[in-house]
């Protein structure tokens, strides 16, 4: 018993490493935020938080001082939060349909389509950047949400998501709507949504997540300040500090903070629909 | 497919054609240009095209400073990969141990999954920073000289990059891992506790090899990640480009069809590294998943 327990506690231990290397960095970073600039070049980063918490993440939120001083963190949390909703919605309802119709439907071309979706999951956005840049520019999408969210919509991973819930839906629900006398999209609409309502939900939040966290892509699309995203933003304005005298390092780790918070908070209180998600789209 | 369908009509078009039409333009259009690309040769104004058979790839593979970059690629892929998988790994079978708190300490081990590259990135820039950075000092004060300088010397930087990388990925690892324990029959593992009570040799002989398939396609996804994903941590870490040799490929793809104008040139990498992610993908199809059993 008493061995036992000596493991369990250096388990313990263990954990709350883990625990402690995964939070640490972020936590300095926060701590950090509240202080003034010129005192962290004095100091360095701090651990136990100061006191200019309001003053600094108000200022951050309301005044334009980014890459050309033509942008507010609000504007890009917006921009953000726009990236992140329509890349999940639009992901949802394209997966959704093609799902639908390669899972109840038998058609000529079936089979074909569905290796065309498929072979969209060989090959990511970052092998054909430069292509897809010119495609875009063509098309004249550059600097606006469309050329923004379209082309990251291009891949795979939520057919498959619900291919597979489809599929193991009971044969017996189609049948039943059947004799009802149910069309194929009433059918869709007033009975296989409903179903799915988890199943979206779970993809909605891995989505927004992956939706917000891009990086590549807002890079090479936004030469307008209209249009950066917070995560692509926080580069541009640490560039900027790494040239001035007094490096304002505090506002800095504000955005880092600010671009962090949305994610996060939707993992953690969406904790069990997001493992849900992760385990049945990374498939 | 199901036993049971609907009839014969347009509705199935109309539902894949949104779908099809996305991917038609942003996939199949932008994949085919790389290709065809990859065979011209265009002078720096974009005002006259050549169509150069191979040379382009023939220029790649040749060039020594491209298969340093395919070399070191590897390696920080293996290392991020590896050490990912095997520190979550350590948590999650310490979480899966535990009878009573384990559902505590998940959360704290799941967050991270949120963090994008591009700011675990900056996050590492600044704890590295010779500036106010707190592990730039830490590993400096044991020596006179300073002899840990990321931001001059390959090696140091490939540091920060991996130690920022592996940061952000734990957590998806983490959470394909304690599902993966979840579901290995307990009573198995009952019965190997009565024949082997060592811990360790126990976890090596039964759990291990049940583990196997979440461990192999947790490979072949960090690999990926590593591969592509990182671009997010490089560019933050150094706005201005990396120490010569601390690049991947998909840097360099970037850095010479954006920066240099090289579009032959880059396109004929892009083509490389689609080629390698259809290996990997073949691989993962054909051998991992045939090979891999729970019996």
């Amino acid at each position: 018993m008493n061995r036992l327990h000596r493991y369990q506690l250096a388990d313990h231990a263990i954990l709350i490493l883990g625990i402690l290397f995964l939070v640490t960095p972020l936590w300095v970073v926060f701590a950090s935020s509240t202080y003034p600039a010129e005192y962290l070049i004095r100091h360095g980063l701090q651990v136990i938080p100061g006191d200019q918490m309001v003053e600094t993440y108000w200022s951050v939120l309301t005044e334009k001082k980014g890459f050309t001083e033509q942008i507010t963190a609000a504007r890009m949390l917006l921009n953000s939060m726009i990236l992140g909703v329509g890349f999940a919605i639009g992901k949802i309802a394209i997966s959704m349909t093609a799902a639908y119709a390669i899972v109840y439907f038998r058609f000529p071309l079936g089979t074909f389509l569905f290796w065309v979706i498929f072979s969209t999951l060989l090959l990511p956005l970052e092998v054909r950047i430069i292509p897809s840049y010119k495609v875009v520019a063509d098309l004249g999408l550059l600097n606006s949400y469309t050329g923004l969210i379209v082309p990251l919509i291009a891949s795979a991973t939520g057919t498959f998501f619900f291919r597979q819930f489809f599929r193991s839906v009971p044969e017996e629900v189609l049948e039943a709507a059947k004799l009802d006398g149910a069309g194929p999209i009433k059918f869709f609409i007033d009975i296989l949504m409903p179903l799915s309502k988890t199943m979206m939900a779970a993809l909605f939040i891995i989505m927004f997540v992956v939706g917000w966290n891009q990086y590549l892509w807002p890079l090479l699309m936004t030469t307008n300040d209209d249009y950066v995203t917070i995560v692509y933003g926080i580069k541009q304005v640490m560039q900027n500090l790494d040239e001035s005298r007094i490096p304002e390092y505090n506002r800095g780790f504000a955005l880092a903070v600010l671009a962090l918070l949305p994610p996060i908070g939707i993992v953690l209180i969406f904790q069990k629909m997001f493992i849900k998600g992760l385990l049945e789209s990374d498939k | 497919m199901k036993r049971v369908h609907f009839g014969h009509s347009p509705i199935p078009y109309v539902f894949v054609l949104p779908q099809m039409l996305i991917i038609g333009v942003f996939f199949l259009w932008p994949s085919f240009e790389a290709f065809r690309l990859s065979f011209f040769l265009e002078d720096p104004w974009g005002l006259s095209n050549q169509f150069v058979w191979f040379d382009n790839y023939w220029d790649v593979i040749s060039d020594e400073n491209y298969r340093a970059v395919f070399f070191s690629t590897v390696i920080f892929s293996a290392v991020v990969a590896l050490l990912s998988i095997i520190l979550a790994l350590l948590f999650a079978v310490k979480v899966d141990g535990l009878l009573r708190l384990s559902s505590t300490y998940r959360p704290f081990l799941t967050w991270s999954y949120a963090i994008a590259p591009a700011v675990a990135g900056l996050i590492a820039r600044f704890l590295y920073s010779p500036q106010i950075g707190p592990l730039y000092d830490f590993l400096n004060q044991f020596s006179t000289d300073t002899w840990f300088e990321p931001r001059l010397d390959a090696m140091d930087a490939w540091l920060v990059l991996a130690s920022g990388s592996i940061w952000k990925q734990i957590s998806v690892n983490f959470v394909f891992l304690v599902a993966g324990l979840q579901a290995i029959p307990r009573n198995v593992l009952e019965a190997s506790l009565l024949d082997n009570p060592n811990g360790f040799r126990r976890f090596w002989s039964i759990t291990l090899p049940l583990l196997a398939p979440t461990l192999f396609f947790l490979l072949v996804i960090n690999i990926s990640y590593a591969v592509f994903e990182t671009f997010g941590v490089i560019d933050t870490v150094y706005p201005f480009g990396p120490p010569s040799g601390a690049q991947t490929l998909v840097y360099k793809v970037y850095v010479d069809g954006f920066k240099g104008a090289d579009l032959g040139g880059s396109s004929a990498q892009s083509v490389i590294l689609m080629v390698i992610v259809l290996l990997l993908t073949v691989v993962q199809f054909r051998y991992i998943e045939k090979r891999v059993h729970y019996t």
